[in-house]
């Protein structure tokens, strides 16, 4: 293993030399074939996100001000605040739970080998089929007056908007996004039991230890890591997501991407700074949850080379 | 054995049932629009919709161009960084990952604070703001457009094939085009096809850009019509379907594939 890890660095090494010389002015011309990059970078991400920054920290007449932070903390947007990380929440675990079950059964359940491709396609498909037309078909299978809405109203003359259910409510928007979180776990987390060695299942087993004791205090442990850091990446796929719950909802549940939708058409009382300070906001609530998950990559990727 | 194997085939049937189940309410309330018989009438009415052919040609064009300028950038700037500053990779691999921090709701303000007035007026007219939704899915594009290439580089060696090539006379132009670009023509469809399947129905730039894209089409559909959405809701899936399709077939035995796009 180390042989192999060390004949893979000898030409990295060797590429690596610039290094010293890049200090070098000579040097500087080979930094100018990755000017558009940055160029690109400064203009469409740096320069945009940063006049968030400026713009939440000034009032319309451009002055200074703490106005807009602190009209952060009033009760209706952080309710927005709250509400969006509930449902991130929420679907981030439920979806990871229900991911890796469905993981575990096609990677290690010991079916035939075509369902494992079929549930990593599917999986491909379904977590790429987000947004507008996702809102169309669960509007289609349970609104109103949806397929499965309508067949049991038929049927079993049972209503189920009459029983407590609404596609267009925190549930239904939950029951929704679920519909591309639990793939993009399965994507995510099936090369980690990949990653899980049979020898290891072995010994414990030859060491007397039950099936319980295995997960307890070997497979978890290992996974865990990875498992809260896709958790996270599922929590920010969540948070970011506007196009589903606009569909969906046509712009009345309370969530904070809706709110700054609203902001920049100009649906509310319009203050831009406002806008940009609800957008500062969500910056940072991302800003610490990629910090958290960059922290937990680092732990788990010893486990998994 | 026997008890596992049941309880996994029940996760892969939950799976299933997930997966096809608003696909086939979609299907089957798409061919209701007549009452009593099953019809491709919703269908029908939206290929006909001029409104249709138009923001769906819109969002094609702007897929196509986002898909020449970001490869170009994107694949000249990997090929320089494999082959000549390696030290910049950390700082590249760094701002290929910075979509993720911001939203598109949160880049699409950001854009209109900065390109709403002076210096760079461009959302004062049409074609500036189309050059600004190019520039903003290139943004969300980037980081699986990156991966992709990246791993296509990883797999051929750089610095042999560019040195052959200059042994043999060729110059900049011809070992990127000839030698470069051939060699990663995997990596690079796959690139092509994700992020066509991110623009072309991507709503959150374009609504809020106010442009005529196919995103928006659909959201004012679903506003007045009630079983053409469930029809466009098809065939995006379709859509979707066939450039994950091709993205697998084109990775199959290649590294760097098995790419996720998200833009909700």
């Amino acid at each position: 293993m180390d042989f192999i890890y060390m004949a893979e660095a000898t030409p990295a090494d060797s590429q690596r030399k610039p290094l010293v010389r890049s200090f070098l002015p000579t040097n500087l011309l080979v930094w100018l074939g990755v000017l558009p990059f940055f160029l690109f970078a400064i203009l469409f991400i740096l320069m945009p996100s940063s006049s968030l920054v400026v713009g939440s920290f000034q009032d319309t007449q451009g002055h200074f001000t703490f106005k807009n932070i602190v009209d952060l903390f009033t009760p209706s947007i952080l309710n927005s605040y709250l509400l969006s990380i509930q449902i991130s929440l929420v679907t981030a675990i439920v979806g990871a739970l229900f991911g890796f079950m469905l993981a575990y059964a096609a990677v290690l359940g010991g079916l035939p080998r075509w369902v494992r491709t079929a549930v990593m396609t599917l999986c491909g498909v379904a977590a790429n089929f987000a947004g507008v037309p996702l809102a169309f078909a669960f509007v289609a299978t349970l609104g109103r007056t949806g397929i499965f809405t309508a067949s049991l109203r038929d049927a079993f003359h049972f209503d189920i908007y009459q029983h407590g259910f609404n596609l267009y409510s925190f549930g239904g928007l939950a029951l929704t996004y679920l519909y591309f979180q639990f793939p993009l776990m399965v994507l995510i987390i099936a090369p980690s039991l990949d990653g899980l060695r049979r020898e290891w299942r072995e010994a414990s087993e030859n060491l007397g230890s039950s099936t319980w004791q295995y997960w307890r205090y070997i497979a978890l442990p290992i996974l865990l890591p990875s498992l809260l850091g896709t958790m996270i990446l599922l929590f920010g796929n969540a948070f970011g997501a506007y196009a589903t719950a606009y569909a969906l909802t046509g712009g009345f549940l309370d969530l904070i991407t809706i709110e700054v939708g609203n902001q920049i058409s100009g649906n509310v009382l319009y203050n831009p700074n406002l806008g940009l300070a609800l957008a500062l906001g969500m910056i940072v609530v991302m800003s610490v949850s990629i910090g958290l998950y960059s922290w937990l990559q680092r732990r788990t990727a010893r486990w998994l080379r | 054995m026997r008890k596992i194997n049941l309880w996994a085939w029940f996760w892969i049937f939950l799976g299933a049932l997930y997966f096809f189940g608003p696909l086939y309410g979609a299907l089957d309330f798409s061919l209701r629009e007549k009452r009593g018989t099953l019809s491709l009438i919703a269908y029908q009415n939206v290929l006909k919709d001029p409104n249709f052919r138009n923001s769906f040609t819109y969002s094609t064009l702007i897929a196509l161009a986002t898909i020449v300028v970001g490869l170009l950038l994107i694949v000249s700037t990997a090929y320089w960084v494999h082959l000549r500053l390696p030290q910049a990779r950390p700082i590249v691999d760094f701002i290929t990952l910075l979509p993720f921090v911001v939203p598109a709701i949160v880049l699409v303000d950001g854009f209109i604070q900065i390109y709403s007035g002076p210096p760079f007026a461009l959302t004062n007219t049409p074609q500036g703001t189309n050059v600004l939704l190019m520039f903003g899915y290139i943004v969300t594009a980037m980081p699986y457009m990156y991966r992709s290439i990246d791993a296509g580089l990883r797999a051929i060696d750089v610095r042999t094939l560019t040195e052959a090539g200059q042994s043999l006379g060729a110059g900049w132009i011809t070992i990127l085009f000839r030698v470069i670009l051939p060699n990663i023509r995997t990596a690079l469809l796959s690139g092509a096809f994700l992020t066509f399947a991110i623009v072309i129905g991507e709503y959150t730039f374009a609504s809020l850009l106010a442009r005529p894209a196919f995103g928006p089409y659909m959201v004012l559909l679903g506003q007045d019509r009630a079983y053409e959405p469930a029809a466009l809701s098809i065939m995006s899936f379709a859509l979707t379907w066939a450039a994950m399709m091709i993205i697998q077939l084109l990775g199959r035995g290649a590294p760097g594939q098995g790419q996720v796009a998200v833009a909700h």
